[in-house]
C-alpha cells in the first residue's frame, strides 16, 4: 500500500520488563475496518494504547495521516477516540459534565450542544444530569462511546467492544460504526472472537505472542482457512 | 448525526496563530481540570475538612510540648506555624493525583491533547487552594493561642509565597509517589528535604514580620527564587514523569 | 534455554538496548584504574600520615581533612552525574543512562556517608560536638536523604522505566536545589554562628600537594567503583528481565 493512512513498522513494547510486542508491521488504509484478533496478553490492548498515544513505544514508527507519532502526539491525540476497557469518566461528575470537560480537553466547538446531541445518540438524553457512579454498566459503555466520538475522531479504537452488551447495546454500537465510515472513519477494533471479527470488519488480523501471525480481507479470505489460523493461535 | 468526521485536523484550523489563541486554550484547559477536580473534592467530601483539623491539632500540640510561657511564645509560635503547614500541605498534596490513580489512571486527561503543562498547573492551583483553605482556617486560631499579632499586612504573602514552593515541588512528586505501594511514606522523604529553603525563609520572614531584626537576610527573595525556579522545573518536567 | 535465548539473545543484540559494543573496553579501563587507586592509595597514605605537617591549632585530627574533602566532592559529583544521566535518560529513554544513573547513587552515597561521619568525627575533637549546623555539613546532609529517596524511587516503584523517570526529575530537581540549600543554609548560620568545618587561611604548599594527591586517588577510585558498579547494575537489569521473561512464559 502507498501512502496508507495508517502504518506501524517494527513496533516493539516490552511492559515492566516483559515482551509484549515483538516487532509489529501494518497497515490500514482510510475508511477500513481492521479486526484485531488474540487471545488475552496477546498484546492487542496495548498495540491500542500506543495508537492512541497513551503509552510510547520502545522501538518502531507510528504514522497516522502524516502525523508521527513520536513528534506529534498531540495531533494524533485529536484525531483518535478510544473506546477501552475502563471507561474513562469521572464517576462524581454528571453524563453531561463529563462530556463538556472533554469537549474542552479536545476544544470541540459548540460543546452544549454537540453533547447534548451524543447524549441522544447513545440513549442517555434523560440522564444527562445524574451523576456516572448511578450508571449501569451498559450505560457507562455508551457514555464512554459518547466521549470517544465526541470530537469526530478520524481514526476509532475499541478494545473488546462487544463485552458485557446485550442485543440493544450490540445493535448501538453497530449503528455508531457504520454512521462512523460512512461519514470517512477509519476503525481498529480487538476481539477474541473469530465471528464478530468476520461480521464488523472487513480486515482481519491476528497477533500471538506480540507478532503478527495472520492478516486477510474479509472479502477475499476463506474462512475455513481462517478458523483454522484462529484455532491454531489460540492453542 | 451531522458533520464529517474532521478531514482537517481541527488543530490545523486555529493554524498556528495566535500565541494568544493558544495561550486561551491553555488557560481554558488549566481551568476546566481545576474546576473538575473542585467538585469532585466537594462531592467525595474527603479530604480538606480533615486537613484543617490536622492544622489545628498540630498547632494546639505544640502549644503543650513546649510548655510556653508568655516570653517563649513569640520565639517558637513561627516555627509551629510552619510545620502545622507543612504537615497539612502533605496530607493534602496526595489528594487531587490520587484521585486520578485510584480510579485506574491518570488515562482520562493523558487520552485527551490537553498540555500536560496545563494539568500540573491545574493540580498545583488545586492543591495550593487546599492548602490555602487550611491556612485560612490556621491563622486565625494560630494568632489566638500564641497570643500574637495576626494581621500584619505582609503575613499573607508570606504564607502564599512559602505555600506555593511547597505546592510546587509537593505536586510534582506526589504524582510520582502515587503510582507507588508506599506512597504515604515516601512522599514527605522526597519533598522534605527538597523544601528546606522555603522553610527555613518563611519561618525567618515570620519571626521578622513579628519581632523585626535589621540586617535580614533578603529571605523573601530567596523564596521567590526558589518559586520561580521550581515552578518553571516542574512544569517541563511534569509530563515525563506521568506519561508512560 | 530456549526461553532465555529468545528473551535475551538474538533480540537483546539487536535492541540498542543492554548490549553495548564496548565489551572489551570496560574490563581493561577497570583493571588500569583499579592498579592506579591502588598505587595512589599507597602514596596517598605515605603524604597524609608522614609528609603533610601537623596542623599548629587542630592538631593530628586535622588529617581527616584530606580524607574528608575529596569524599564530599565526589559525593557532590556523583549526585551531579545522576542529575546529567537524568535529563538524558528522560530525553532519550536509553536504559543505559538510568543505568548509569543508579551506579552513581549507589558510590555517591558510600562516599557521602564517609564524608559526613568523618566531618563530625573530625568536629568532635576540635569543637567538642558531634555535630554542627555548618552550612556544608548540612548541605551533605539533605543531600544525604536525597540519595535515599533516589534509591528508595528504584526500589520502591520496582526498578522500571516508570521508576527510572521518578528517580530522573528527583535527582535533577536536587541538584538544583542543593546549591539553594547551602545558601539559605549559610544566611541562617550567620544568626547562630556555630563552629564551622574547615581548614582557615592560607594552606601551606605540601597541604595543597597533599590534599591534590588524595583527590586524585579517590578519583581514581571512584571511577574504579563506578565502572564495576556500572557492570553489576547492568547484570542485575538483565537478571531480572530474564527473570520476568521466564515468569511471564510458565506463567501462560
Amino acid at each position: 500500500m502507498s501512502d496508507p493512512y495508517l502504518a506501524i513498522h517494527g513496533l516493539k513494547k516490552s511492559f515492566a520488563l516483559k515482551p509484549v510486542l515483538r516487532g509489529i508491521n501494518l497497515e490500514l488504509a482510510r475508511g477500513q475496518r481492521m479486526a484485531l484478533l488474540g487471545a488475552n496478553g496477546a498484546g492487542k490492548t496495548t498495540l491500542l494504547r500506543i495508537l492512541a498515544a497513551l503509552t510510547k513505544p520502545d522501538a518502531g514508527t507510528v504514522t497516522l495521516a502524516h502525523y508521527d507519532l513520536r513528534q506529534d502526539a498531540q495531533q494524533i491525540r485529536h484525531l483518535v477516540g478510544f473506546v477501552a476497557h475502563q471507561p474513562y469518566l469521572y464517576e462524581e461528575l454528571t453524563a453531561l459534565e463529563n462530556l463538556l470537560f472533554f469537549a474542552s480537553m479536545y476544544s470541540v466547538p459548540s460543546a452544549r450542544e454537540r453533547a447534548l446531541s451524543l447524549l441522544g445518540e447513545v440513549g442517555l438524553e434523560r440522564r444527562a444530569r445524574d451523576r456516572v457512579a448511578t450508571f449501569s454498566r451498559g450505560q457507562v459503555q455508551r457514555l464512554a462511546w459518547a466521549r470517544a466520538l465526541l470530537h469526530r475522531p478520524q481514526l476509532l479504537l475499541l478494545d473488546e467492544p462487544d463485552t458485557g452488551l446485550d442485543s440493544e447495546g450490540l445493535a448501538l454500537i453497530e449503528r455508531l460504526l457504520e454512521q462512523h465510515t460512512e461519514r470517512g472513519g477509519t476503525t481498529l477494533f480487538t476481539t477474541h472472537q473469530l465471528e464478530r471479527a468476520l461480521h464488523l470488519g472487513n480486515q482481519i488480523v491476528m497477533l500471538a505472542n506480540g507478532r503478527i501471525v495472520y492478516q486477510q480481507a474479509t472479502a477475499s479470505l476463506e474462512p475455513a482457512g481462517a478458523r483454522r489460523a484462529f484455532e491454531e493461535m489460540v492453542r | 448525526m451531522p458533520g464529517e468526521v474532521h478531514d482537517v485536523n481541527p488543530m490545523d484550523e486555529t493554524g498556528t496563530t495566535s500565541i494568544i489563541g493558544n495561550a486561551h486554550i491553555f488557560l481554558t484547559q488549566v481551568w476546566a481540570i481545576l474546576w473538575k477536580d473542585i467538585r469532585y473534592e466537594l462531592r467525595s467530601k474527603q479530604t480538606w475538612t480533615g486537613m484543617a483539623l490536622f492544622a489545628l491539632l498540630v498547632l494546639v500540640i505544640f502549644n503543650f510540648a513546649f510548655d510556653l510561657r508568655v516570653d517563649n511564645k513569640a520565639a517558637v509560635a513561627p516555627g509551629a506555624l510552619w510545620i502545622a503547614f507543612v504537615f497539612a500541605s502533605l496530607l493534602g498534596l496526595g489528594r487531587t493525583i490520587t484521585a486520578e490513580r485510584e480510579k485506574g489512571s491518570m488515562d482520562r486527561l493523558l487520552l485527551c491533547p490537553v498540555d500536560r503543562k496545563a494539568i500540573y498547573l491545574a493540580k498545583l492551583l488545586g492543591n495550593l487552594l487546599f492548602i490555602g483553605v487550611v491556612e485560612i482556617v490556621a491563622l486565625p486560631v494560630f494568632a489566638v493561642l500564641f497570643d500574637v499579632p495576626l494581621l500584619v499586612g505582609a503575613l499573607v504573602p508570606v504564607v502564599l509565597l512559602g505555600s506555593l514552593g511547597i505546592a510546587t515541588v509537593g505536586t510534582l512528586f506526589s504524582a510520582m509517589a502515587a503510582a507507588t505501594r508506599a506512597r504515604e511514606l515516601l512522599l514527605p522523604i522526597l519533598v522534605f528535604p527538597l523544601i528546606v529553603p522555603v522553610v527555613i525563609g518563611a519561618v525567618r520572614l515570620t519571626e521578622d514580620l513579628l519581632a523585626p531584626v535589621a540586617n535580614e537576610p533578603p529571605w523573601l527573595g530567596l523564596i521567590i527564587a526558589f518559586d520561580v525556579i521550581f515552578l518553571s522545573i516542574s512544569m517541563l518536567v511534569f509530563e515525563y514523569v506521568i506519561e508512560e | 534455554m530456549a526461553i532465555a535465548n529468545r528473551a535475551t539473545g538474538l533480540e537483546q543484540v539487536r535492541d540498542k538496548t543492554i548490549s553495548s559494543g564496548k565489551k572489551a573496553d570496560l574490563p581493561v579501563a577497570s583493571l588500569i584504574l583499579g592498579a592506579l587507586s591502588f598505587v595512589g592509595m599507597l602514596i596517598s597514605l605515605w603524604m597524609i600520615f608522614i609528609y603533610a605537617p601537623t596542623d599548629a591549632v587542630q592538631g593530628p585530627p586535622q588529617r581527616i581533612f584530606y580524607f574528608h574533602v575529596p569524599m564530599a566532592w565526589l559525593g557532590m559529583l556523583s549526585f551531579v552525574i545522576m542529575a546529567v544521566a537524568g535529563v538524558v535518560y528522560l530525553l532519550k529513554r536509553d536504559e543505559r543512562w538510568d543505568i548509569l544513573g543508579r551506579a552513581a547513587s549507589e558510590v555517591g552515597i558510600v562516599f557521602l556517608t564517609l564524608a559526613i561521619i568523618l566531618g563530625s568525627l573530625w568536629g568532635r575533637p576540635i569543637w567538642g560536638t558531634w555535630w554542627t549546623w555548618d552550612p556544608k555539613l548540612t548541605a551533605c546532609l539533605i543531600l544525604w536523604f536525597m540519595y535515599v529517596g533516589y534509591i528508595m524511587v528504584h526500589s520502591y516503584m520496582g526498578r522500571t522505566p516508570e521508576s527510572g523517570r521518578a528517580a530522573a526529575v528527583l535527582a535533577l530537581v536536587g541538584v538544583v536545589d542543593v546549591p539553594i540549600i547551602y545558601e539559605a543554609t549559610n544566611w541562617w548560620r550567620t544568626l547562630h554562628p556555630a563552629a564551622e568545618i574547615g581548614v582557615a587561611g592560607a594552606l601551606p604548599p605540601s597541604v595543597t600537594l597533599t590534599l591534590m594527591v588524595a583527590l586524585t586517588t579517590f578519583t581514581l577510585l571512584y571511577c574504579f567503583m563506578m565502572i564495576q558498579l556500572y557492570q553489576l547494575v547492568k547484570m542485575q537489569t538483565l537478571a531480572q528481565r530474564l527473570r520476568a521473561t521466564v515468569e511471564y512464559e510458565i506463567g501462560e
